[in-house]
């Protein structure tokens, strides 16, 4: 006869099973049976200090531990606890994200009379989840819990959300472990058709400039050894969206760097002007795509990806090819034939030498002044950590684009930012998640003085774990990233963007966190040097141009090589600089 | 982009939610659902949808990916171009004087419909049939009062071991697995 118990603890026995370790979460009322189960079992509780911390965390989390498959794990009450949640599913969700969300319940009997802290969160998180389970049976969670962890963690990964009822918490059952998986309708695919497959190759063989296009897809398969073989074996230069951004070491003589929105000039131009575009895990976001009726008018398509519903979503394709892509690219390398590209890629290097004239770094070198930038401090940030084995974390907006840009990342699973849905506040929470899954390796928050300011509690999170958190702040005063789009697109009619800041090094002393202020060029060094000394959280602000721009610039309208570029005189960025000084 | 009517025959697992997370994921990705109609199978654990929407023909495949993302979609099948038998149900109130009620009832015959309920100044009208018969008998009626229609939505099963266009190759194992299990 199998063991009877408590659901709460077949919760427990099932999150074992399935390899949990860690779990972010906030308890309350309607989880309280899981809490107290939890003191028996060895994992790590990680309490943040709001929902959508731990939902970013468990996120991060994850996303760091993606060659390991782990899932991340996040709980959190009924109600207001699952409300707070929904930010971090939506994140989740947008990015591809393997994490188990787990939110209490009321009891099944009270389901629908608008019991205290009841929300139909399963209702609510349906249109973010890729999948949603509501329990009201004890018997049936460790089926539910093995179902979930499958869903996301295989295919393309996702989060999935269990409500859990109170009275499935407390009544017990027999706790049988599903021996397999049953669910009918669910098969991701996995070969590529050997027809299409070999429709693609033939596409590739008659290409002249050729363009990979890598995606988040080839860090979640771990295809990034397949990547290198393909690109080396039919000599194709790598562009990489930001969430595939590692995919190629940007030391690799065939990586390009960043497309799109706010990509590098000669990538863009490598794009448009290309015949063939393999895109490999990537979904021809509006952000790297620009105006789509111009998108690489001359090239022909192949969709390299496990999920159908993306192929011919926004750019039509001449060639899909469904599955695994790591799976898919080793098909492929079966059949590919060496090729060399070698006038294609002395014009792209054309491009890439008139991209470096126009960089913001080079120009300050350049003329040797003017106020210190924020691409500069995260240009010292990457050659100060570049050979540690570093993690950066990003809030999103101008600081953002600065680290997608400057930190020239060489390996995978390195950069945690939110992409698809752009959530400000990721920063912290996800480098609380970060550090946790990596104790062994530098963790660095980039965050904005605004995005910081929304989950900035995580503070109190990082020091009461003992975190080896790096914390940068890019003070420009502003909600940057709006603020610029008012100065180009609302003829500098700053609406709202303007903010008044608290001291950022009293609120990290207040903490009991080290912190810097930085305001001069000269002091970066040392401010970087002296946060890496520490053992533990450590905060660095850095006073930067309150009107600085992120170039060069593709704007919604515009096809992708029209870019704004960087000019060459920029009377704002000097004009402002002078706060920099100042007090807060 | 022209939208015409497309004809979807999904499986689902029959459990609670379902047509909750497909009527969401039409919403949600701005599809125009013209009917949709939901019934058992001669497999208790199956349900079976029968789909009529409005889209540009390039997008039925995006349609039936998307309707691969729900876990608990099991097959999906474009019948639109296929052999099918095709029905619908409607029940129509229309006033009926005495002066028309012959005419009423003569036109039902013509239609194969039944009159299933008779009061003084109504006749109600059952009729099976595709929705073009069923628009034709509507139409026909225009000389009486129509005071009230309700309509099934189309219900659709491919002829004989016809079966409908998959877009999508099909992942292991094959389709309809649960039936074999
Ligand atoms: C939660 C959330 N609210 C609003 C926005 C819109 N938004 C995008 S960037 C940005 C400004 C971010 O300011 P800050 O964090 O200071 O970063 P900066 O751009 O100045 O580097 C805003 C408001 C968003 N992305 N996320
Ligand atoms: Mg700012």
């Amino acid at each position: 006869m199998p063991p009877k118990m408590t659901g709460a603890r077949m919760l427990w026995e099932s999150l074992l099973r399935e390899g949990v370790e860690v779990v972010f979460g906030y308890p309350g009322g309607s989880i309280m049976p899981v809490y107290d189960a939890m003191l028996d079992y060895p994992v790590r509780h990680v309490l943040t200090r709001h929902e959508q911390g731990a939902a970013h965390a468990a996120d991060a989390y994850a996303r760091t531990l993606r060659e390991q498959r782990k899932v991340g794990v996040a709980m959190a009450t009924s109600g207001p606890g699952a409300t707070n949640l929904v930010t971090g599913i939506a994140t989740a969700f947008m990015d591809s994200s393997p994490v188990v969300f787990i939110t209490g319940q009321v009891a099944a009997e009270y389901l629908g009379t608008d019991a205290f802290q009841e929300t139909d969160v399963t209702g609510v998180t349906m249109p973010i989840t890729k999948h949603n389970f509501l329990v009201t049976q004890a018997a049936e969670i460790p089926r539910v819990v093995r179902e979930a962890f499958h869903i996301a963690r295989t295919g393309r990964p996702g989060p999935v959300l269990i409500d859990l009822c109170k009275n499935a918490q407390n009544d017990e059952a027999e706790f049988v472990w599903p021996e397999q998986v049953r669910l009918p309708g669910y098969r991701p695919p996995e070969r590529a058709d050997p027809d299409a497959l070999a429709r693609a190759n033939a596409l590739l063989r008659q290409a002249q400039r050729p363009v990979i296009l890598a995606g988040q897809g080839v860090l979640i398969s771990g295809a990034m050894a397949q990547l290198q073989a393909l690109a080396e074996t039919a000599h194709i230069p790598v562009a990489m969206t930001l969430l595939g951004l590692g995919a190629l070491p940007l030391t690799h003589p065939l990586a390009l760097g960043m497309m799109g929105m706010h990509g590098e000039y000669f990538v863009n131009m490598a794009i448009q002007h290309a015949d063939l575009l393999i895109a490999l895990g990537m979904r021809f976001d509006d952000r790297v795509t620009g105006k789509l009726e111009a998108y690489a008018p001359q090239a022909r398509k192949i969709h390299v990806e496990v999920d159908p519903a993306e192929i011919n979503k926004n750019v039509p394709v001449d060639v899909a090819l469904l599955g695994d892509l790591r799976t898919v690219l080793e098909q492929w390398l079966e059949v590919v034939e060496p090729q060399r590209h070698d006038a294609w890629l002395t014009q792209i290097e054309a491009w890439r030498a008139d991209t470096r004239r126009r960089d913001v770094v080079e120009k300050v070198k350049r003329n040797g002044g003017g106020p210190l930038r924020g691409a500069e401090v995260v240009q010292r940030l990457w050659e100060t950590t570049a050979n540690a084995d570093t993690i950066i974390t990003t809030g999103v907006g101008q600081h953002q684009m600065w680290v997608a840009q400057y930190y020239r990342f060489g390996q995978p699973y390195r950069l945690v930012t939110s992409g698809g849905l752009g959530t400000m506040g990721f920063g912290l929470p996800a480098g609380v998640g970060a550090a946790i899954a990596h104790p062994d390796k530098e963790v660095w928050v980039v965050e904005g003085d605004g995005g910081f300011q929304m989950t900035q509690a995580e503070m109190a999170t990082a020091v009461q774990e003992g975190l080896n958190l790096k914390i940068v702040i890019l003070n420009n005063n502003y909600l940057g990233m709006v603020r610029q789009w008012q100065e180009l697109f609302y003829e500098r009619r700053y609406s709202a963007v303007l903010l008044h800041n608290p001291d950022f090094v009293k609120l990290a002393d207040a903490h009991g966190i080290p912190a810097r202020r930085v305001t001069q060029r000269r002091e970066v060094d040392a401010a970087l040097a002296f946060a890496r000394q520490q053992r533990g959280p450590v905060l660095l602000e850095f006073r930067v141009p309150p009107e600085d721009n992120v170039f060069p610039m593709v704007t919604t309208s515009d096809p992708l090589h029209r870019m704004m570029r960087r000019p060459d005189q920029e009377p704002h960025v000097e004009r402002t600089a002078n706060w920099a000084g100042a007090a807060p | 982009m022209t939208a015409v009517p497309h004809t979807f025959v999904v499986l689902v697992e029959n459990k609670p939610g379902v047509l909750n997370r497909v009527a969401s994921l039409f919403r949600r990705r701005n599809y125009n659902i013209h009917s949709l109609n939901v019934g058992t199978t001669q497999d208790p654990r199956i349900s079976r949808m029968t789909l009529v929407v409005y889209t540009d023909p390039a997008k039925a495949p995006l349609i039936e990916a998307n309707l691969y993302r729900l876990v608990n979609v099991i097959d999906v099948q474009d019948v639109t171009d296929r052999p099918t038998v095709r029905r619908e149900l409607a029940l129509v109130k229309v006033r009926a004087p005495r002066g028309l009620r012959t005419e009423i009832i003569n036109l039902a015959t013509v239609f194969r419909a039944n009159i299933v309920d008779a009061t003084p100044e109504t006749l109600t009208i059952e009729v099976t049939g595709t929705p073009e018969k069923i628009d034709s008998l509507i139409e026909m009626l225009g000389a009486a009062e129509v005071l009230e229609v309700v309509r099934t939505g189309v219900l659709a099963m491919t002829r004989g071991t016809v079966q409908g266009k998959r877009h999508l190759p099909q992942g292991e194992p094959a389709a309809p697995a649960m039936a074999a299990a």
